[in-house]
């Protein structure tokens, strides 16, 4: 680290200024794509060099410091008497780094390919928001308290919404209402609301090991609290607080990768399992009985959302709500607070991202390459465009959570979960078979929803006529039927769809880094 | 040197207010006050801060030249923000608790009448003379297309004279002085307002002036029945002698006279109807400054009588003045915010929030906590700069666009970007998103609704924030989706753009280094709270 000469004064006290830095390191990235917006393709490479390079930053020196035993934090600036922004790296939030910044990487690429491959407008107004976003997204992961994740987790709400409505057509407008208003307003009133009662609870609002609010008040005003928490992070898109989510599908395809996979709606579950395991504690949730409703919360949102997502024949629409299902995974572990269920939550946070990306990938590669965007439209374009469609099976198996692939394993830990809850001191343990079964039906509502387009892209009869003219897009042509999108929008799912794979074998480096924090 | 000595110790007797050098002690060192004299001028801060705006009122209109005016009442303005600043500067330095009292003519208070000075008022005097430097940094621009140019040393006057008001009523510590200070602004504030380009802005100066007289009558009332029953003017001596007479009918109709006249003046819900006419028509530079000054004098007086003079136990415990306040706090939180929501016109718009927020800072008070305190006065100074920020953007739009109509501003986002911006930035602060100084000021309000125990309160405090979403972001979606209107549009000029942008930027720094307002308004709470002055 002291080799290099510009981060030199940054680390010269431990790690902690590098957290900082990497939420900087976005912003600068921004300032410099704002400056090349002349120029093209120097602002391209200039977003996905900004990319790159965070994701070596977060790898090279916050995740060895992660590692380390040590406490890495940093105070930003203390803003009212004791209630300052800080910074704190723990084991939850390294993972969620790790996977923003990393997804970030292949983002860039794509949506250099589908911006230009899509002729859209405003593409430096897209980069600079996009990397906003990033700057936030690292800011909730490293986020050392509420009030801290809070600020953050606003600046992403405020720097996508440029995003949402980047089409500028009356129906963009209509979603970014949606989407600012149900943001925003379930955090200004439901989040901040949480965040000033912990505050007058507890007088701190520190993520701390085992919780702050333990006999701090009675279990009704910690249950109203935790609802609070729960419905107030909007982006976790917990049932009723969910249709932003498909609402913001009208926005390009690489946006749609971040809403669903690299930021936002991760930083939401990522929220609330930070604030159960670090402002509740695992035991106080079993003893004010947040692992008995909140988990059914979940488990409810989890199979609306999944029979919602059968009906749904616009692909986007579909894979948004098979969004919300699979959010609903990551909250109802962090509501069965037991160390195999939050473990499971957390990695599913990764996998989960992972896949979706994957698939959000595929289905704007069609939308480019084809113009088309309804499931049942995709009839026998399996086998003109094998590349997406083999990324687009994997990331599905995935989501579905079978093996060989990474998704599969935060569903083995949130099923033990369910299984071991009696052991966690709980009174109850009464529904936990039928959670399991639950999360089973789940899984079958997922390969029902995601089966039937890879079924019909690979087995489906295609209507072969007019569709030779394309829209001029399409770069490979080679051989005969083969028609994919533009290479920087075919690469980027097959590289996330391996990344699903890798995710199988490489699951135990995560476990890992996680148990430290979890496992005690 | 010894004559000179005597000369120095003749000055000091000579009638000024230097109260702690009496002549005793100035014939003894007298070496020492010759040295000093100099600097005695510094003693003679606070009537200076009121004398010099006063005396430069009619000088303005000798000198008839516009930017003559201009330039005198400019300086006058940054004089006199230079000298509340030290003075706050000396208050603080004091320590907690600590004030300046300052005896005009060097007349003994309770007969004299005694300039005070705490943490409080000179706070809120850093507000009005800093947003009058400022604005009026703004005005010859803003002013040329409302007011013809041979008018414009009228305008000055009447502003200044507007100050020296509003600067009078933050800094006597005499009830009767407040009264007159308060008819000095009110009648130069119906002036200003007048002068607007529409003749509605006569209607609508009328209209204040009528509430405005009977809100002033209210308070000479209150104050009239509160020397009947002390026998004194003098606010530390009325707090003293009301605290021994107690709670009986002639207070209660006191308290009830001053609560109702003032509130008046600070456009508390139900009495509000002049304040959206009067900021929608006034000349644009007027309502910036009147939005983030009158109002927030007449809440400064508010806090003033109901802490002060009444104390908490009489007000609070035995007359129950939060019944009243607070249900009508959030009628004007959720109300006005309603309204502001469907108005056509975006001046309009921000003039009902600034109801609304009138009603964020009534509410602070109606906590009567710390916290709650503390937050009315940290809102109170936020929200000065980010209205006053606002409505000068408003000032460019008016300007370049000849309207502020909400269809006239569709596109704008594109054509005026930077004046678009400065909009965005008061609006997130207007809303209260953290790292503004909006957030600031609603923490504080939430946590003193919880201290309260009151925790519906606290959600709702935080459920008519967004209806500033609401409204904000209505504007937002028009200036930055909605096709512009064809033509070129030339940026706004530097000379208001500046301003404002000082003003909102403000609001960000103020919501991120918060020991100022925070540090100075909880002392003042604390203060306050504490019981006499």
């Amino acid at each position: 680290m002291s080799t290099c000469p510009i981060l030199g004064p940054f680390l010269s006290e431990g790690p902690g200024p590098a957290l900082f830095l990497a939420i900087l390191w976005p912003l600068a990235g921004a300032l410099l794509v704002g400056l090349a917006s002349r120029l093209p393709n120097l602002r391209d490479t200039l977003s996905f060099l900004t990319a790159l390079s965070l994701f070596a930053f977060v790898v090279t020196i916050i995740l060895p410091a992660g590692r380390g035993s040590g406490d890495v934090s940093h105070d930003i600036l203390e803003v009212l008497p004791g209630l300052t922004l800080r910074l704190r790296l723990e084991p939850l939030g390294l993972l969620f780094a790790l996977v923003a910044s990393g997804l970030w990487i292949i983002t860039s690429l794509y949506a250099v390919g589908y911006m230009r491959g899509h002729g859209e407008k405003h593409q430096t107004r897209f980069a600079i928001c996009f990397a906003l976003a990033i700057a936030g997204a690292l800011g909730v992961a490293f986020a050392g308290n509420v009030f801290t994740l809070f600020v953050f987790y606003e600046a992403i709400t405020i720097s996508t919404y440029p995003l949402v409505t980047h089409a500028g057509t009356e129906q963009a407008r209509r979603s970014g209402r949606l989407y600012l208003g149900i943001l925003m307003g379930t955090s200004v009133a439901f989040l901040l609301l949480a965040l000033a009662w912990t505050w007058h609870l507890a007088g701190t609002t520190e993520f701390t090991p085992g919780g702050i609010l333990a006999g701090k008040a009675s279990p009704a005003v910690l249950t109203a609290l935790l609802a609070l928490y729960a419905f107030g992070t909007g982006k976790a898109a917990l049932m009723p607080f969910h249709r932003w989510l498909p609402a913001a599908m009208v926005a390009p395809t690489p946006v749609s990768a971040l809403l669903h996979a690299v930021a936002v709606v991760k930083a939401g579950v990522f929220t609330v399992v930070k604030v159960i395991v670090y402002i509740f504690g695992l035991d106080l949730m079993h003893e004010i009985g947040g692992d008995q409703w909140l988990a059914w919360v979940a488990a409810f949102t989890m199979l609306s959302a999944a029979c919602v997502a059968l009906s749904k024949d616009n692909l986007k629409a579909r894979l948004a709500y098979s969004t919300i299902s699979q959010l609903a995974y990551i909250v109802f572990g962090a509501a069965l607070a037991t160390d195999h269920a939050v473990l499971g939550s957390a990695l599913h946070i990764a996998m989960h991202a992972f896949g979706k990306i994957t698939l959000f990938f595929c289905a704007g590669a069609i939308l480019v390459a084809t113009h088309k965007s309804k499931v049942s439209e995709l009839a026998g374009l399996g086998r003109r465009m094998p590349f997406t469609f083999g990324a687009f099976t994997l990331g599905a198996f995935s989501i579905i959570g079978l093996p060989p692939l990474g998704g599969s394993w935060s569903k083995w830990y949130l099923a033990l979960g369910t299984m071991d809850v009696g052991d966690a001191g709980d009174a109850g343990g009464s529904g936990r078979p039928l959670m399991l079964g639950v999360l089973l039906l789940s899984s079958l509502l997922a390969v029902g929803y995601l089966m039937p387009v890879i079924v019909t892209a690979f087995f489906g009869q295609a209507e072969e006529d007019k569709q030779h003219s394309g829209h001029g897009s399409h770069g490979n042509q080679s051989e005969g039927g083969l028609r994919e999108a533009p290479l920087l929008c075919v690469l980027p799912p097959v590289v996330s769809a391996l990344g699903c794979l890798a995710l199988f074998y490489y699951a135990d480096e995560l476990v890992t880094i996680l148990k430290g924090a979890l496992l005690p | 040197m010894s004559l000179f000595a005597q000369l120095a110790s003749l000055t000091v007797q000579a009638g000024n207010g230097a109260h702690h050098s009496d002549a005793q002690h100035a014939a003894q060192h007298a070496a020492q006050h010759a040295a000093q004299q100099a600097v005695n001028w510094s003693e003679h801060l606070p009537a200076l801060q009121i004398a010099l705006p006063l005396l430069a009122a009619p000088l303005c209109v000798l000198l008839r030249r516009a930017r003559l005016a201009w330039g005198l009442a400019m300086l006058v303005s940054a004089g006199a923000l230079a000298i509340s600043l030290t003075l706050l500067g000396r208050v603080l330095a004091l320590g907690e608790g600590g004030a300046i009292s300052y005896h005009l003519g060097g007349w003994q208070p309770p007969w004299g009448i005694e300039y005070r000075i705490d943490a409080l008022n000179a706070f809120v005097l850093v507000i009005v003379t800093g947003i009058s430097t400022v604005v009026m940094a703004a005005t010859p621009r803003s002013l040329e297309s409302e007011l013809p140019r041979e008018r414009h040393y009228l305008y000055y006057a009447a502003y200044l004279l507007c100050m020296t008001g509003l600067a009078g009523i933050t800094i006597t510590g005499d009830a009767f002085n407040i009264f007159v200070f308060l008819e000095i602004s009110s009648l130069s504030a119906y002036a200003l307002i007048s002068m607007g380009r529409t003749r509605r802005a006569v209607t609508s100066a009328y209209q204040y002036l009528v509430m405005g007289t009977i809100g002033g009558t209210f308070l000479l009332l209150g104050i009239g029945l509160l020397y009947m029953v002390t026998g004194t003017l003098n606010i530390a001596d009325l707090s003293e002698r009301l605290a021994l007479v107690g709670a009986n009918r002639t207070v209660l109709v006191a308290l009830a006279c001053i609560v109702a006249g003032v509130s008046i003046k600070l456009a508390l819900f139900p009495l509000h109807v002049w304040l959206p006419n009067a900021y929608t028509y006034a000349p644009a530079v007027v309502t910036a400054f009147l939005a983030a000054t009158a109002t927030k004098v007449a809440y400064y007086v508010l806090v003033r009588f109901v802490f002060s003079v009444f104390g908490t136990p009489l007000a609070f415990d035995e007359l129950h003045l939060d019944a009243l306040l607070l249900p009508l706090a959030i009628l004007a939180m959720f109300g006005a915010s309603l309204v502001a929501i469907y108005q056509a016109d975006v001046k309009r718009m921000l003039a009902w929030s600034s109801v609304a927020q009138i009603g964020y800072m009534v509410l602070g008070l109606a906590l009567a906590n710390e916290s709650g305190l503390t937050g009315g006065l940290v809102h109170l100074f936020n929200h000065a700069l980010m209205k006053s920020g606002l409505f000068l953007v408003m000032a460019c739009f008016a300007l370049r666009l000849g309207s502020t109509r909400l269809e006239d501003l569709a596109g704008v986002g594109h054509r005026m970007p930077l004046t678009f911006g400065a909009f965005v930035l008061g609006g997130l602060s207007l809303i209260g998103v953290p790292m503004t100084a909006g957030f600031v000021s609603k923490w504080y309000l939430v946590r003193g609704a919880l201290e309260a125990g009151m925790w519906p309160l606290a959600a709702a405090i935080l459920l008519s924030s967004l209806l500033a979403v609401a409204y904000i972001w209505r504007v937002v979606e028009v200036a930055w989706f909605r096709e512009p209107a064809t033509g070129d549009l030339r940026r706004a000029p530097l000379s208001i753009l500046v301003p404002a942008w000082i003003l909102l930027l403000g609001t960000l720094y103020f919501g991120l280094h918060t020991s100022f307002t925070v540090g100075t308004a909880s002392a003042a709470a604390r203060l306050l709270l504490g019981g006499t002055p």
